[in-house]
């Protein structure tokens, strides 16, 4: 089934009779080519993408809860492709490039919203850091604009100009930045996947994992085994637990980043903006509520919730930054699981149990890649090789030194 | 009339002070009421049932609660920097002069230009946006998104700074009691009575709980007055802390609890030198959530009109605040507790014209139409509910005008604090509710209605054992007799009827049939249900529409209610203030200012200062007649090379290491060694992290044969402390080695320049010759004839220079001293501008090239790195992918046309070479002019830049537009050959 | 979270600094052992959906590194040891 305005209307006028299920509910088959394990964001975006733009099919997605249930339903929002390093850049320009066609490729609106992003500059340090960034985005194709104190005062006049422990002097923007419908993501990729005949396949726990003679042969699940030709898990927050299975440590811990919504408010704040001197990033939904986050707890935790003290710096941050939202109210904070990896950067590779392979590591930075990880882990599994914005996504970097350190903090995951 | 619907005083007197008079005004409107209203009820007693639009529909609402737990009466309260969005009017406490006006309407409450939405609802189904707007493509941006966003939101902020302020506290109790209704005031009473530390909190600002909404009794007396007796009780024990207006809003680990107190909010403004509100961190032994239960409604077709709300609500109002929400009020109830809702409002003289019981069979109220076996399918009224169409049990149909509707679908145990910590809920059948189940939160215990234990019995019951058992006490007090009815209720969640909308979600407007497109649609987990549709994720939460959409999703199933479960419960109970959370933390006292031994006396001078971290130091100090920062900073650096210039470098981060074991310690964290420095002498150290890249560097010098002292850089001072101290305890815990922080404890400045042994001399009591204290000498020495102080001879200027440092409080005195007896060298103090000019004239590394992502051979000190020895990050800076030989060296650059500026963070391309990825040459770390080479110059990371020297190449700030053709040179451009430090 | 500090008592773990899996004191020696083992030590982690023993420093007190167990599911604490004893126990001692 199409979507579209015409459609709205005419289900509309016949009482909304006609409105299809968004994916099936298979049960599973004995074997597929591949199992995709999680059924988050990336996992969905890997089986459509592998179903749509690598024609492969027999293909099953496994989500331990709901789909969509991952990070990609309980995270900020924001995509942007400002990174620093060649490793990384690449691939979030291409990410980028991905959500601007993303709604019209997969017929969903996630309402990919490029509205833009600051991120604010408190010092000269962070000026040259900034120029140094903008320019490196530039090279690789994406775009940047510096912006001077009073353009930025311009844009948000009624930010903490006059009054501030760390004045605003400046901001790097990215124009294209923004913020996506984050659920709708997950179903946009889910409702294609499932027209491509990808079997999503929820409430199913990865158990184990069956490897003979060092080649993957399928997975134990809650619903019995089910074969594959090769294994992409991607349950990053829970990347360590299932790797386990195939006896696998990895260069990342779990910890738990809380983020914040405010109760809805007439439109405030229109980008996205990011605090250079303390721990808070916002922007505002389509609804209103201000969408907000700072600094993970820093320790490793699967509680999926998080402790008071970070609540109330993420809130020092955004008075320091905001003064009239002093009567604004936080309504909601969450928290999910970060696969925090030893440099901040992903890992999209192969290990060393054939067919078996990985995409994790996403830190706090997961959902802006949804459709690239997807794209590149489908590339991956398909042919084997990685897709030549991930190159530098590998295991063995570490062990080879080429680590893509964006925050320069070396292998302490929780300062990543 | 004024205050026309309040109740005769002798029929329902309520707990308001009717002998006072507040006045306050709703949208312009000026009304009255009585201390102890809330602005919902004082609202009401004026007859005044409208007070809001919901967020999509912009349907016309009313109250349907008395209580936090209030979707519809949300209303911006006051004005200017205190303007507060989204106050629900069912909490917000009367006072005189208070304002409000409602919101999310245009041009008026009363006529809403974008009610035309709810006209148009069809169109607006669940999710109907995930559908459409993708054509063209550009649209969604420029058209689509921008109408949505403006009709987004509820309330509007204001722009202005919040005027108020806010504190933040802790306390720690043995006992934590959440809520003041029957059971939490007998869990206080058995805890204070057993001589604990106890904290009752209560979010309202009258202890007692729903005993202040009802008249039944508990012991000898009403039950709003035992409570108040209880109340007084406790407030007379010293172990005992009562908190009204404050809400525990959050469980976190191990017993402890965030509440917020309200200190000030029912106050026009807070009394001098008082907070809004305080955020309080409580540490707990135990805790027992006495939080009550809340009603829910039943859905039916427009069951959201103003007049229409919970039976408990209208029931409150009648009792607490002498207030009829109509003339003529109906009750429709699946359950008994609807009954008693009609019998007391009949008792105040209310006309109860009919009760709509969902129920077969059974007793009929006397004295009232009681319809057994019906329902209520629909109301009229658009501004106000005019009448409701009761179907009967005959399946008759008859319409009853009414302008007041009590609902009662049952009561949800508060469970919400129980679940913080993701403990999920168990639907008890017999109550047709959620209780609470295993796993909460550590040292919580729950009782009374929160349990699902509804009489006034079970909770004085369930309070008293409660708190008994969270404190091990043998016996507790006896119970005063009270009303122990059973709960009887027969499931009804919503009224099967016609094709109009039956609201469960009242603010996200959310209705029956949302919830059927989301099970047609295939959105069946309750997860989807809720992400699809917006249930449950306004400003209340879900408090009293979530159960209902999550049970009416089990029947469309076919699962049980408990297969299907509900979402996960998280704080704050309740929405919380920004404000609050931030406490004084905002502002300029967002961070705390370190200030360094010579602010005062740079403060004198007129010096411009510069944060760095929480420091403050001084950036450059000006003189008259200079009008260009970099007119000050030339003539310092140029002062500085022809003469001499101090520089306060307090900042920098100073250890002293000390032991048998010191210089073995410094070799193992050093990548360099120290063992074998001589006493008296200091070196320059680098220091790696575990994996290779550069940590830190700094100088250390060895003052004694087992004594160190170490500096760091002034980003670093805490962190290389740290590291220090997990290096030895966790990795060489037998080394006989101890380190302290001395950052604090020593006042230190830089003297540099031809003439700075000269000026020193006039102040240190010892002989600093050359011969007697040379190049890298350190020492510790007196100054003014006997104040102990270190003098280090080392330059980070590239002058012959000391580092001088005395006890912190003589740095000011120090200073002054040292301009003073040196005045005959024309002495000048540098801030950091120069500073930083003179180190990248020599090609120090700092900030800019220390950046966490560099190695030693990156920084050209790659020979530092000893592998004679094993320390922190040898093995790990040998990988392939740190020893490239086309790898990042530092460089220096001036620009070819001496005119032409430099930008740092720009980058290298080859002449020639488009300014794309793959011609990246590297970047400008750091860039400064220079007033000895007349020209800018930087230091900056090239690729291969070791056998670039010499060579042209182009810097390209993109982001400025700037491309210009510059020099490589050697990083060291001041003094190569460092004849002027040695000097 | 409560931290009870086995000199100081219970102390709030915001005057903690946290860096990661106790497994950080088993560094290996630099003059014996290669880019692999330290690889491994530096790198990989168990990550445990669990008891995990971890290390955290008192900054805002005595300078204290310790080993807490801890659950990473509950955040339940169970054991608070002394790094230094830690260390010494697994043999980092002459």
């Amino acid at each position: 089934m199409r979507y579209s305005g015409f459609r709205v209307i005419a289900e509309a006028l016949t009482g909304h009779k006609g409105w299809k299920p968004v994916w099936r509910d298979p049960a599973p088959q004995a074997e597929y080519d591949y199992i995709i394990v999680g059924g988050g964001g990336h996992g969905l975006a890997t089986a459509y993408y592998l179903a749509k733009e690598f024609g492969q099919a027999r293909i099953a997605v496994l989500e331990k809860g709901y789909l969509g249930g991952g990070n990609v339903g309980r995270n900020t929002t924001i995509i942007r492709s400002n990174y620093l390093l060649d490793g990384n850049e690449p691939f979030y320009e291409f990410s980028l490039k991905l959500w601007e066609g993303l709604e019209q490729d997969f017929n969903y609106n996630s309402m990919v919203s490029q509205r833009g992003i600051i991120n604010l500059i408190h010092t000269d340090a962070q000026r040259d850091a900034a120029t140094r960034r903008g320019n490196a985005m530039i090279m690789h194709g994406a775009d940047a604009r510096l912006l001077n104190r009073d353009e930025v005062r311009a844009m948000y006049p009624w930010l903490n100009f006059d009054n501030a422990r760390f004045p605003i002097k400046a901001a790097l923007m990215q124009p294209r930045g923004g913020t996506v419908r984050h659920d709708a993501v997950a179903w946009g990729y889910a409702r294609g996947a499932d027209q491509r005949g990808v079997d999503l396949i929820q409430n199913c726990e990865v158990t184990g994992m069956r490897i003979e003679n060092g080649r993957i042969r399928g997975v134990e699940t809650s619903r019995g085994f089910i074969g594959a030709k090769k294994v992409g898990v991607a349950v990053a927050g829970s990347s360590s637990k299932v790797m386990a299975h195939a006896g696998m440590r990895l260069p990342i811990e779990s910890h738990v980043l809380q983020a914040f919504v405010s109760e809805g408010l007439k439109p405030l704040i229109d980008g996205v903006m990011t605090f250079g001197a303390g721990h808070f990033y916002v922007s505002q939904s389509d609804k209103g509520g201000l969408v907000f986050g700072g600094d993970i707890d820093g320790y490793n935790s699967y509680a999926q919730r998080g402790n008071l003290p970070v609540i109330e710096d993420v809130a020092e941050g955004g008075m320091a930054l905001m003064p009239a939202i002093g009567r604004v109210r936080l309504l909601r904070t969450w928290g999910g699981i970060m696969d925090m990896s030893m440099d901040g950067s992903p890992i999209i590779d192969k290990t060393g149990i054939e067919g078996l392979y990985f995409n994790g590591g996403w830190c706090y930075g997961g959902f802006k890649a949804t459709p690239a990880s997807g794209w590149a882990f489908a590339h991956l599994l398909a042919k084997d090789e990685p897709h030549k914005t991930a190159t530098a996504y590998r295991f063995d970097r570490f062990l080879k030194g080429r680590i893509i350190d964006e925050k320069g903090q070396g292998a302490q995951p929780n300062l990543h | 009339m004024s205050q026309s619907h309040r109740i005769d005083a002798k029929l329902a007197g309520g707990q308001i002070d009717r002998t006072r008079t507040l006045r306050f005004t709703f949208d312009g409107i000026p009304y009255q009421g009585h201390p102890g209203d809330t602005l919902a009820s004082a609202l009401l007693a004026n007859g005044v049932r409208l007070m809001g639009r919901s967020f999509k529909y912009h349907r016309p609402r009313g109250p349907i609660s008395a209580g936090s737990e209030e979707p519809n009466a949300l209303v911006e309260l006051r004005t200017g920097g205190r303007q507060e969005p989204n106050t629900r009017a069912t909490v917000a406490e009367l006072y005189d002069g208070l304002e409000a006006n409602s919101q999310n309407r245009w041009p008026s409450l009363r006529f809403d230009a974008m009610g035309i939405n709810d006209k148009l609802s069809t169109f607006f189904a669940a999710g109907f946006y995930y559908k459409t707007f993708m054509w063209p493509k550009s649209f969604w941006e420029k058209l689509y998104e921008p109408i949505i966003r403006r009709a987004a939101g509820l309330g509007s902020v204001t722009r202005e700074e919040d005027p108020d302020t806010y504190d933040k506290g802790f306390l720690h109790c043995d006992l934590l009691v959440i809520g003041a209704g029957p059971a939490g005031l007998m869990a206080a009473l058995t805890a204070g009575r057993a001589g604990k530390r106890v904290i009752l909190a209560d979010e309202d600002f009258r202890m007692g709980g729903r005993l202040n909404a009802e008249t039944f009794a508990v012991g000898d007396s009403q039950g709003a007055d035992w409570a108040a007796v209880s109340v007084a009780e406790l407030s007379a024990m010293p172990n005992v802390r009562l908190m009204t207006r404050t809400t525990v809003v959050g469980a976190f680990d191990h017993g402890i609890y965030s509440a917020v107190e309200r200190v000030s909010d029912h106050l026009l403004t807070p009394a001098a030198g008082k907070p809004r509100q305080v955020l309080w961190r409580i540490y707990t032994g135990h805790a027992i959530l006495a939080g009550g239960a809340t009603e829910r409604p039943i859905a039916f077709e427009n069951n959201d009109r103003p007049g229409i709300m919970l039976a408990g609500a209208l029931r409150a109002y009648a009792t607490r605040w002498g207030v009829k929400v109509g003339e003529r009020i109906a009750v429709f109830t699946n359950n008994d507790d609807g009954l008693r809702t009609a019998l007391d409002l009949q008792a105040k003289g209310v006309d109860v014209v009919a009760v709509i019981d969902s129920r077969e069979g059974g007793d009929l109220l006397p004295g009232i139409r009681h319809l057994r076996g019906a329902e209520v399918i629909d109301s009229t009224g658009s501004l106000g509910l005019k009448s409701i169409t009761v179907r009967q049990s005959n399946g008759r149909s008859e319409t009853i005008a009414v302008d007041a509707l009590g609902v009662s679908g049952g009561w949800n145990p508060n469970v919400n604090i129980h679940s913080h910590h993701r403990s999920r809920p168990v639907y008890d059948a017999s109550i047709a509710a959620f209780v609470p189940g295993q796993d909460g939160p550590q040292g919580l215990l729950v009782a009374g209605a929160a349990t699902g234990a509804m009489s006034t019995h079970a909770a004085l019951k369930t309070g008293r054992d409660a708190a008994m058992a969270a404190l091990g006490l043998g016996t507790g007090p006896d119970l005063p007799q009270a009303e122990d009815a059973p709960v009887r209720i027969t499931p009804l969640w919503h009224v099967g009827h016609g094709k109009g909308r039956a609201w469960i979600d009242q603010q996200n407007d959310v209705t029956v049939k949302d919830v059927k497109l989301a099970k047609q649609e295939n959105f069946t987990s309750v997860e989807h249900l809720k992400r699809y549709t917006t249930l449950g994720m306004a400003t209340d939460q879900g408090k009293t529409g979530n159960v209902i959409g999550l049970a009416i999703m089990a029947e469309l199933t076919g699962r049980s209610i408990p297969e299907t479960g509900t979402t996960i419960y998280r704080p704050p109970y309740t929405p919380v203030a920004m404000g609050t959370l931030a406490g004084r933390s905002r502002g300029k006292e967002f961070k705390p200012f370190r200030l360094t031994p010579s602010h005062h006396w740079a403060k004198e001078q007129g010096a411009v200062f510069v944060e760095v971290g929480n420091w403050l130091r001084t950036q450059w100090v000006p003189k008259a007649g200079e009008t260009e920062w970099r007119q000050s900073v030339d003539r310092e650096v140029l002062a500085t090379r022809k003469s001499v210039g101090i520089c306060d470098v307090t900042t920098l981060g100073k250890i002293d290491i000390q032991g048998t074991d010191a210089g073995a310690f410094l070799d193992r964290v050093y990548a360099n060694t120290f063992s074998t420095l001589p006493v008296g002498k200091c070196r320059y150290g680098l220091m790696l992290r575990e994996d290779g890249i550069v940590f830190d560097d700094g100088t250390t010098a060895r003052m004694g044969e087992n004594e160190y002292v170490m500096t760091t850089t002034t980003a670093n001072a805490v962190t290389v402390f740290r590291h220090l101290e997990f290096c030895r305890q966790c990795l060489w815990p037998e080394m006989d080695v101890q380190l302290i922080s001395t950052t604090e404890a020593w006042a230190q400045f830089s003297v540099a320049g031809p003439n700075a042994r000269k000026l020193l001399q006039k102040i240190v009591d010892q002989d600093i010759s050359d011969a007697a204290f040379p190049y890298m000498g350190a020492g510790s020495i007196t100054v003014c004839g006997g104040l102990r102080a270190r003098l280090f001879r080392i330059s980070f200027s590239g002058e012959l220079a000391y580092e001088i440092a005395v006890p912190t409080r003589y740095g000011d005195a120090l200073l002054r001293e040292m301009l003073a007896k040196g005045a005959e060298y024309d002495p000048i103090v540098y801030g950091t501008e120069a500073l930083g000019v003179m180190r990248i004239e020599k090609g120090h590394v700092a900030g800019g090239e220390l950046n966490g992502q560099s190695t030693a051979l990156n920084m050209g000190l790659g020979k530092m790195v000893s592998k004679k020895k094993d320390a922190i990050g040898m093995v790990l800076s040998q990988r392939e992918g740190l020893t490239e030989e086309s790898g990042y060296r530092l460089v220096g650059v001036k620009p070819v046309n001496p005119e032409a500026k430099l930008t740092a963070g720009s980058h290298f391309l080859e002449t020639g070479a488009a300014a794309v990825a793959e011609n990246d040459g590297g970047w400008l770390t750091s860039k400064v002019y220079s007033p000895h080479l007349g020209c800018d110059i930087a230091l900056g990371y090239l690729k291969g830049g070791d056998r670039k020297i010499g060579q042209r190449m182009r810097i390209v700030n993109l982001l400025a537009g700037l491309d210009t053709e510059v020099e490589i040179i050697s990083p060291h451009m001041f003094d190569p050959e460092g004849e002027r430090l040695r000097g | 979270m409560i931290i009870h500090h086995p000199i100081l008592g219970p102390r709030d773990a915001q005057e903690f600094v946290y860096l990661g899996d106790a497994t950080l004191i088993d560094r290996p020696d630099g003059m014996t052992a290669g880019v692999e083992a330290f690889h491994d030590y530096l790198y990989n982690r168990d990550n445990p959906a669990g008891e995990h023993r971890e290390l955290w420093y008192h900054e805002q007190g005595d300078r204290s590194w310790l080993v807490v167990t801890r659950n990473t599911v509950t955040h339940e604490i169970t054991k608070v040891e002394l790094a230094r004893d830690v260390a010494r126990a697994r043999g980092r001692t002459k």
